[in-house]
């Protein structure tokens, strides 16, 4: 594995609720990029992407989050998150924000920066061109490919390529892989009891996999599914796909 | 004044789209009823799996889409243009056009036709667009019955019922089920379902089949919608499943048509497209069992009274607006329903109008204007799990017209009480990395005081929506801001 090579410079977008509530996960990338050789920056102007207000019909509450955004990453080549939902957002609805906002020249700016946004599942088949990343998970694990992942970032299967080089990795195939979980951001609140509904269908489905570990590339899907999972006391463990990249043998718990 | 309202002629539908509640209210009642969950998980479960096999033996599948959205924004982009030549082409060729700017003057102008013609009944091919203005009603209030022939839409009327599906009206319905409203229903109507009828699709259908003959054989006049209308000809093209409504645009002596102004295509050539999206999307079919077209009046051939209305009733306002305006596009195959599942667990009801699912979250708000509570909550009827946008035929990007539609209803009064304060606190909160750094200081204090917990159980409001029926995550000790500064150097970003 290259280790100490000069790789790219790379900006880490962690997302706001990793930041608070899953610090776990974007640790884990800096671990995983600075072991394949990147240098790894977090550019302390970053908050969120927005969605949160965007989804929610807020779009001026969102705009601050956008010139945030381009202002913390625009000096950066490439810029890495551990989210399909967050990157998605960047990429797809910052550039109509912007446009929302009337301003002209963070119109553009949004836009070139979004292209220069990738998740991590991306930037690792795609910019490093690596898919087994040395990393090392002796456990049954089975993966919910999370719909902003899948249908807005549009990360297809790359990670299904990044776990299947896992060393000791046991990935059980979700049913229904593609069916949505339920949270979609505020509507898991607005809409409580439909989003429970559809969250019980994929609790129901991640339990008949006999998996010990549910990962995806977004933990607030994750905090859903495992919320109702933790609730039956399924003891079923959550995890970010990053998070298992990042593991190797030698740092083997 | 009459002191007796006169006996119905047709079965009365229990309960009106009017003043329906918000969608939240009717999708929960609809989620306890495990029936209708299984009726829904079965039925959409099976379409989309014919669907996606289909669509898959299509090689060009994703041109074609292309095609038929190329198709439909250029038409809704000359809609004027368009609608004058559909109107000269239809004269020419023999038949009556009307124009109606909205349901009340659609069905008048209906009624007033199917009086000249001095009958009290009329018998009906499925059409969306006499549902949405509720023409069964406004001629049943007229004195005049109108039956629907299609099987489902039989269903739904005997059952005095509302369709909850566009193209499978009786989606939540099962075979037992009708089979208790066939004995029930028909004698009262027309022709009985025989005493021994099974619950068999076969024998259902055969008694239908009796108890519609006789109202075709007996029917003046058919009323029907259209699925396209071809501006070039004057052509009318109504496509189905059953016969039933080739019975209805043939049979009858006279034939009115009401069909919605985003109907027209300029050519009959533009028809191949549709023709090949529509059956795939809808049915899981390669090709539609039973595709009508007809052209005004035929001398000696079919009905010789073709009457034509064409409704607005809000179309142009959604023309109007440059990003709702796709939903214009839509060809009513029902696609994004199939896969919806939010569709799929609380079915088409919930919706609270004849255009249910995802194209009846973006369509109908905006068709009606956004004032009720209902048309207010319908665009948040969605987990934006982007499904429905992947499967439409014509490519209309259904999540980013819902996104749209929150941000006009955002814009209202009339939004929850204290969101816009919720959304206030939070937008201050993330526009600044220094806001969000200071607040970090009591999220990891929870953090550190609930550490011998991972997860909380149901608190009050207002963490219940999330908790009553799911844990919520101990916020971390350290968030990943401080970890990051404690454990870079300075200099080092
Ligand atoms: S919106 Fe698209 S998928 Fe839905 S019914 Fe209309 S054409 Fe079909």
């Amino acid at each position: 594995m290259p280790s100490d090579a000069a790789g790219p410079r790379v900006a880490l977008f962690a997302t706001c609720i990793n930041d608070v509530m899953f610090p776990d996960t974007p640790k884990a990338v800096v671990t995983l990029l600075e072991r394949l050789g990147c240098t790894v920056e977090f550019p302390l102007e970053q908050t969120c992407c927005g969605q949160l207000f965007t989804n929610t019909g807020y779009y001026d509450a969102a705009v601050p989050n956008v010139r945030n955004y381009v202002k913390a990453f625009e000096s950066y080549d490439y810029i890495v998150g551990p989210s399909g939902s967050c990157v998605g957002a960047v990429r797809h609805q910052h550039p109509m924000l912007a446009d929302h906002s009337g301003d002209a020249g963070l119109a553009k700016a949004s836009r070139e920066v979004a292209l220069r946004t990738y998740d991590i599942s991306e930037f690792l088949v795609d910019v490093l061109q690596v898919t087994d990343v040395g990393a090392y998970f002796p456990h049954r694990v089975t993966y919910h490919p999370t719909c902003h992942s899948v249908r807005v970032a549009k990360v297809g299967d790359r990670p299904y390529q990044l776990l299947s080089k896992v060393k000791g990795l046991d990935l059980v195939a979700l049913p229904d892989a593609d069916q949505c979980c339920g949270f979609g951001g505020t509507f898991s609140v607005k809409n409580p009891d439909v989003s429970v509904a559809m969250g019980a269908d994929k609790a129901r489905n991640v339990r008949s996999t006999g998996a010990e570990y549910l990962v995806t590339g977004d933990n607030a899907c994750l905090m859903h599914i495992t919320g109702l999972l933790h609730r039956e006391r399924a003891g079923i463990k959550p995890i970010h796909l990053a998070q298992i990249l990042a593991q190797t043998e030698a740092g083997a718990r | 004044m009459t002191a007796e309202p006169q006996a119905r002629r047709t079965p009365a539908p229990s309960s009106t789209y009017l003043g329906m509640p918000k969608f939240q209210k009717n999708a929960k009642a609809k989620l306890d009823d495990p029936q209708l969950r299984k009726n829904l998980r079965y039925a959409t479960t099976t379409i989309r799996a014919k669907r996606a096999e289909r669509v898959a033996e299509v090689a060009d599948w994703e041109e074609l889409r292309q095609a038929g959205e190329a198709i439909k924004t250029r038409t809704l982009r000359h809609l004027d243009t368009y609608l004058a030549q559909l109107e000269e082409s239809l004269t020419r060729n023999g038949a009556t056009v009307h124009w109606a700017r909205d349901a009340a003057e659609a069905n008048q102008i209906v009624i007033g036709l199917v009086q000249a013609k001095g009958v009290d009944e009329v018998v009906k091919v499925k059409s969306m667009a006499t549902q949405e203005i509720d023409l069964n009603e406004a001629l049943e209030q007229a004195g005049i019955a109108a039956w629907e022939t299609d099987l489902a839409e039989l269903i739904v009327q005997l059952g005095h019922d509302r369709p909850s599906h566009i193209l499978v009206p009786a989606i939540h319905r099962n075979r037992a089920e009708v089979r208790e409203i066939f004995l029930r229903e028909m004698k009262q109507y027309g022709t009985p379902a025989p005493e021994d009828v099974s619950d068999s699709p076969a024998e259902l259908a055969g008694a239908a089949r009796r108890h519609l003959r006789e109202k075709f054989l007996r029917a003046k006049v058919g009323i029907s919608g259209a699925n396209f209308a071809i501006a070039e000809t004057g052509s009318l093209v109504v496509v189905e499943s059953e016969g039933n409504g080739r019975m209805c645009l043939t049979l009858p002596e006279t034939l009115i048509s009401v069909v919605g102004i985003e109907k027209v295509l300029p050519t009959i050539a533009d028809l191949e497209v549709f023709t090949r999206l529509l059956p795939r999307s809808s049915t899981g079919e390669r090709m539609n069992p039973y595709t009508s077209l007809w052209t005004g009046v035929t001398p000696g051939d079919g009905p010789q009274e073709v009457h034509v209305v064409l409704v607005d009733n809000g179309r142009t306002k959604v023309l109007s607006d440059p990003i709702g305006r796709a939903a214009l596009r839509c060809i009513r195959c029902s696609a994004c329903l199939n896969i919806c599942p939010v569709y799929e667990r609380v079915g088409g009801h919930a919706y609270g109008s004849v255009y249910p699912g995802p194209i009846g979250a973006i369509l109908g708000p905006q068709l009606r204007g956004i004032e009720t509570e209902l048309d207010k909550s319908l665009p948040y009827a969605s987990s934006l799990c982007g499904a429905c946008g992947d499967v439409c035929p014509v490519r209309i990007p259904i999540p980013d017209i819902l996104v749209h539609l929150r941000h006009k209803v955002a814009q209202t009064k009339h939004v929850p009480k204290l969101e816009p304060t919720a959304i206030a606190l939070a937008g201050w909160a993330l526009s600044d990395y220094r806001n969000l750094q200071f607040l970090e200081r009591f999220s990891t204090l929870a953090g550190k005081t609930l550490s011998s917990r991972s997860h909380l159980g149901a608190l009050p409001w207002p963490a219940s929506p999330w908790t009553n029926a799911r844990d919520l995550p101990v916020p971390a000790q350290e968030s990943f801001r401080q970890w990051w500064k404690n454990s870079h150097k300075e200099g080092e970003r």
